[in-house]
């Protein structure tokens, strides 16, 4: 991670107000989610293609993950690489309101067919993604040696607008604006694109750096860091047209479908590295992180043995599976590895400004700043742990059966994103009090 | 020829093995040897930050002639963990195992970050700007330099 020198300063990193706000409106949309369960129970997980059920997966991909990753990566490019992205607060304000407009557009949208909420949906969404794709690519290409991290968030980017642009299409052949003729195909390779391209290669490629820092585990190894990302996204690159050509009726489903094996395979090695170096983590101090990273891990190996049953003959009618699966990769791995980076990120930051303007004020012994834990209390982030083991449990038991689990799921799934918010806010508030006292310092000067 | 960068690295695994015996021990309430590692692990990180800012970072500044950029970050950095490590000193005195977990994981956050820019960028532009000087200033730091 070569950084350029003017670049280490202090200052750099943006106003704690440009990630909070992505991160305190994540679990508001994860409530939706559950709201959306109870209200439409278990119809809602019986068939993919339900619009309720496309609603659903845009709250937790859109609203929970799209916004914890856009403003942890606004956040960490300046602190882990050194290259601020410009125009931040403008950017972020931009964005946020835009991903926000755009994915309440887009879920009424789906819940109620009217086309007006999807052309606002795709437009909010399109520009919303464009700001943010081009000022975080200015930010990126200007890191002239990048290492692994870099690579994997450059490739994710890329994976982004892919992933974007198939959204916009397929989007706009749903709700009727053109006619598309491979409207399945395409909305399956947008998916494929957005989980194993822009989420997938993100948390990789943070996982080598967060991994090692926050449990002193020994560093990932190269032989795997070097390829790992390129392969990934190269194997989705082939992916996308074998895929089509199996929509065209040109290729028998086996050939896409076993493809798409290789980067299974490497997500598993993935996985199965980090749980080895978790292990081997020289910090042994019970860790929240930690067990939200391993469980995103385990579930990583498990989607792998459950992609592996869809080539059992006696499985491939079972329409539990495609929605078991996409609740494993999308709460059971995405959810946990985000949520679980939140309770490092959140009071890090709240210390970190605050720790800044201490020092800057010179209010040491004066005003007092609270550590990490006192910013996040460990019982509040493990009971929300607990609650979001619970959810992913009777998720997993939902597209089996619908009744009564959906229910239970969605009240689960409720109470661990109130959880979740409350913990965000009480770190805020507590920001905020301390915020107020160093103000009160700089005045009574 | 020895590495700056190989040598200070070196020294950082070793302050980040003696935290992490602290932080095990003061987990598992042992405070007699949770006391002594953190003793240890104090030392070893104030001879780290010393053998910096009198030696190697005053001859990065003359060999690069940049007297206020990245090791003027770092020693804001090492003004920081002093804090820290000063709390959680106090925090051994009283034996309170809650404030020492909760400046230990505040910490291990900033040292970490720390560590990576000073081997990434500092490190890497001591060796390059000191040259034949790695020798001496290793010497003046008073590091063995395995032959």
């Amino acid at each position: 991670m070569q950084v350029s020198r003017s670049s280490l300063s202090l200052e750099q990193a943006p106003p704690i107000s440009v990630p909070f706000r992505f991160f305190i409106t994540a679990p508001i949309f994860g409530l939706l989610a559950a709201l959306l369960l109870l209200a439409y129970g278990p119809a809602i997980l019986t068939n993919r293609w339900a619009p309720a059920t496309l609603a659903l997966t845009h709250l937790i991909t859109l609203g929970f993950l799209g916004m914890i990753m856009c403003g942890a990566m606004m956040q960490m490019l300046p602190v882990l690489a050194g290259s601020p992205v410009p125009k931040v607060k403008p950017v972020a304000t931009a964005v946020h309101s835009l991903l926000t407009i755009g994915t309440l557009a887009l879920v009424s949208g789906f819940l109620s067919g009217i086309t007006g909420l999807f052309h606002l949906a795709l437009t909010a969404l399109g520009l919303g993604f464009l700001i943010f794709i081009v000022a975080i690519s200015m930010a990126l290409i200007r890191i002239r040696t990048p290492n692994a991290t870099i690579h994997g968030m450059r490739l994710a980017v890329a994976s982004l607008a892919t992933t974007v642009i198939l959204g916009l299409t397929v989007g706009a052949g749903f709700s009727g604006m053109t006619s598309l003729s491979q409207l399945i195909p395409l909305t399956d390779i947008h998916l494929g694109w957005g989980i194993l391209g822009w989420i997938g290669i993100l948390v990789v490629g943070v996982a080598y750096q967060v991994v090692p820092m926050f449990q002193l585990t020994p560093e990932y190894p190269q032989k795997l860091t070097g390829p790992l990302n390129w392969v990934l996204f190269a194997t989705l690159i082939i992916w996308a047209p074998l895929y089509l050509a199996w929509g065209g009726g040109q290729l028998p489903k086996w050939v896409p479908d076993t493809w798409i094996l290789l980067p299974a395979v490497g997500y598993a090695l993935f996985a199965g590295t980090t749980l080895w170096l978790q292990q081997k983590r020289r910090r042994r101090v019970s860790d929240i992180t930690l067990l939200f990273w391993r469980t995103g891990m385990i579930l990583i190996a498990a989607c792998l043995l459950l992609w592996l049953t869809s080539f059992i003959p006696a499985a491939k009618n079972q329409p539990a599976l495609p929605l078991l699966m996409g609740i494993w990769l999308l709460f059971g791995i995405a959810t946990s590895v985000t949520n679980g980076m939140l309770y490092k990120i959140v009071p890090f930051l709240a210390w970190f400004h605050l720790q800044n303007r201490q020092v800057a004020l010179m209010s040491m012994g004066k005003v007092k700043v609270p550590n990490m834990k006192e910013l996040m209390p460990d019982r509040l982030a493990q009971r929300q742990l607990y609650a979001h083991l619970a959810t992913l449990l009777l998720l997993t038991l939902a597209p089996f059966w619908p009744n009564p689990f959906t229910y239970i799921a969605g009240l689960s799934l409720g109470a661990s994103c109130i959880l979740l918010l409350l913990n965000i806010l009480q770190a805020v508030r507590r920001y905020q009090q301390v915020n107020q006292a160093l103000s009160d310092f700089e005045s009574s000067r | 020829m020895p590495k700056i960068t190989d040598v200070m690295s070196a020294d950082h695994k070793r302050c980040d093995e003696l935290f992490a015996k602290a932080e095990d021990a003061v987990s598992n309430g042992d405070w007699e040897s949770g006391a002594t590692a953190f003793r240890d692990f104090h030392d070893a990180t104030e001879q780290h930050f010393s053998m910096e800012e009198a030696v190697l970072f005053p001859a990065v500044e003359q060999s690069t002639g940049m007297t206020s950029g990245p090791t003027q970050v770092m020693r804001m950095e090492h003004m920081q963990m002093r804090q820290l490590l000063a709390d959680m000193d106090e925090s051994v005195t009283e034996k309170n195992q809650e404030k020492y977990l909760g400046l230990s994981e505040t910490l291990i956050m900033v040292m970490q970050q720390h560590n990576t820019k000073e081997e990434q960028i500092v490190y890497i532009m001591a060796d390059q700007s000191l040259r034949e000087k790695a020798a001496d200033v290793l010497t003046q730091m008073g590091i063995n330099q395995p032959q």
